[in-house]
């Protein structure tokens, strides 16, 4: 059985994505989303407790870098394309 | 200045190096159709950087080894000044400070700048329909699609507006618009060339990758962008140079031809074309052996959870507060964030940053992302077991040709079949090339061919010496 995607389920997931909906997105949401796992629900049944999950697929380990100090990026071009800026840094807003 | 838009990149690197041409004519003939644009490939049109750039090459007293060939790169890549959306409201207007690491190389040894083209949003889509500046068409039939994600990448070679671009794929984003189009894409190994740039949509996934309208043009551009990259971790340290292929024989080449791939949901024209390429197999002295990928059924599911929870990931960081649009609709910071997002992304990127953020959160983790990464190592192994039969697999690179503008645009579902032939290759990071090996209902059709991770030589080989054999005609019927 695939997991019931219900309006619950949707508005949290939504809050965790940080994603403004709409009544009728919520909605659409629910039904593709639905549709969606219930074909993807093939891979939930399958016993694979022996299998190793797969992160990369080409391995590669330990790859590390000299610490050493480089120039970063000039604080003006850090904040050229900012929305908002204020005393040389992003302005966020009311956290409030 | 007729003709100069038919060179292959190789032609008019000769000429350019003969002082036959120059590249400000070359660049100019190809601005102009880039300008004209009657397919919507391009997003921008650098005409003042590409002639700057083209001029400085010209007073070079020796030319570089890509000579000043203008290229046109997928709107993924981050251009330092130059606008870069990845097909995107919320990137609307947004200027990179720095420029991608393969875009990088290939400027430092020639290449010319034209544009940035056309995608799916953030790269989610296999129509270019999904692009928030409106679709692509197809050059072959204005009617139907490029293909996708890199739709724009691939129309503009085929439309002669670049002899070559770069795109990226993630699931098929570089094939799968290459064989709707009609010409040559290369998805190299994972980890082949530096991601440094490129917009993250699945970053286990993600690859760059050259589109041409020949494979040695497309090795070309692949020499000079792969190897380490400090910038990228997951860049690999290339073994050999990469050889722009001249072999027109495949003796003793062994092509696994993967049954689970020609059957069921194969159009029948599609079927037909890909197995008249694989008898030329064996008109060159190549053997043909029929391979299986057990698991391969189970690849679109695995895709569909590992990609968009990827994607939450990575798309976090749109939040209107560094870069980007912000909405002028909030009173706190979580409406910030909340109304930003809602009214910078489309339909089918929220879509699937829903999708992945469902399946990492608490309680369904294990279950979805989890054992889709364990599926993901099955379909790894049953490539290892391929490759221990024969030295490259083939099959078509999509299951139909180009479809009809709107005809999946309505059922995310339909259009994820786009890819079910590309994505096994995909989850194992192989490289992977496709070329355009015959005609159905009009429509170009694409061979996929791929290999063992690394084995980049050997496949684009096999693809060049399968191309010189199919003589496929790619000028789009009736372009102008």
């Amino acid at each position: 059985m695939p997991a019931v995607i219900d309006a619950d389920v949707v508005r949290h997931v939504a809050r965790l994505a940080r994603l403004a909906l709409s009544e009728d997105e919520r909605e659409t949401m629910r039904r593709e989303l639905s549709g969606i796992l219930e074909h993807v629900d093939q891979v939930r049944g399958l016993d694979l407790s022996e299998v190793p999950p797969t992160t990369h697929a080409i391995p590669l380990q330990n790859v590390l870098r000299d610490d050493a100090p480089r120039p970063s990026l000039p604080t003006e071009l850090a904040l050229r394309e900012a929305p908002e800026v204020a005393g040389g840094g992003f302005s966020v807003g009311r956290m409030g | 200045m007729a003709g100069l838009t038919d060179l292959t990149a190789e032609q008019a690197i000769a000429a350019l190096r003969a002082r036959e041409i120059s590249s400000v004519d070359l660049t100019e003939a190809h601005l102009a159709r880039a300008e004209a644009d009657d397919w919507h490939a391009f997003l921008a049109v650098d005409r003042d950087g590409a002639l700057a750039r083209a001029r400085e090459i010209d007073a070079m007293p020796e030319r570089p080894p890509l000579a000043g060939v203008p290229i046109g790169i997928k709107d993924a890549l981050s251009t330092r000044d130059l606008v870069t959306t990845s097909g995107s409201k919320i990137l609307e207007g947004f200027r990179p400070v720095y420029t991608a690491t393969c875009v990088d190389r290939l400027e430092r040894a020639g290449a010319v700048v034209i544009g940035k083209t056309n995608m799916d949003e953030f790269a989610m889509g296999s129509s270019t329909e999904n692009s928030a500046y409106g679709p692509t068409l197809n050059p072959w039939d204005r009617t139907r699609v490029p293909g996708g994600s890199s739709g724009g990448s691939a129309a503009c070679v085929a439309a002669r507006q670049v002899p070559w671009s770069l795109g990226s794929d993630t699931g098929g984003s570089i094939r799968q618009p290459a064989a709707l189009c009609g010409i040559v894409g290369v998805k190299p190994t994972y980890g082949a060339i530096s991601r440094y740039g490129l917009i993250a949509f699945a970053s286990s996934l993600d690859q760059v990758g050259p589109f041409a309208r020949t494979v040695r043009d497309a090795s070309l551009l692949l020499g000079h962008m792969v190897g380490r990259d400090p910038m990228d971790a997951t860049s690999l340290d290339w073994p050999d140079p990469i050889a722009v292929p001249d072999a027109e024989r495949l003796d003793g080449v062994r092509v696994g031809v993967v049954e689970e791939l020609m059957g069921e949901g194969v159009d029948p024209g599609v079927r037909d074309a890909v197995e008249a390429a694989l008898r030329t197999v064996e008109d060159l002295g190549g053997t043909l052996v029929p391979v299986h990928l057990p698991h391969s059924r189970y690849a679109l599911s695995t895709y569909y959870l590992i990609a968009p929870a990827e994607a939450s990931a990575n798309l976090a960081r749109f939040d209107g507060i560094r870069y980007g649009h912000r909405t002028d609709h909030a009173e706190n910071l979580l409406e910030t964030y909340e109304n930003t997002r809602a009214e910078g992304f489309g339909p089918e990127v929220k879509r699937r940053i829903m999708l992945g953020t469902f399946a990492l959160s608490s309680g369904y983790y294990d279950a979805y992302y989890g054992q889709a990464q364990r599926v993901r190592t099955l379909i790894s192994r049953d490539f290892e077991e391929v490759f221990s039969q024969v030295d490259v697999v083939a099959s078509p690179t999509s299951p139909t040709v180009a479809f009809p503008l709107g005809a999946r645009t309505a059922d995310p579902l339909a259009m994820y079949l786009s890819d079910i032939c590309t994505i096994p290759v995909s989850l194992a990071g192989l490289p992977s090339a496709s070329i355009p090996c015959g005609v159905s209902d009009g429509m170009p059709v694409g061979l996929q061919l791929a290999g063992p991770a690394l084995s980049e030589n050997r496949l684009l080989a096999t693809a060049h010496a399968l191309e010189t054999a199919l003589a496929f005609d790619t000028r789009p019927p009736g372009l102008a």
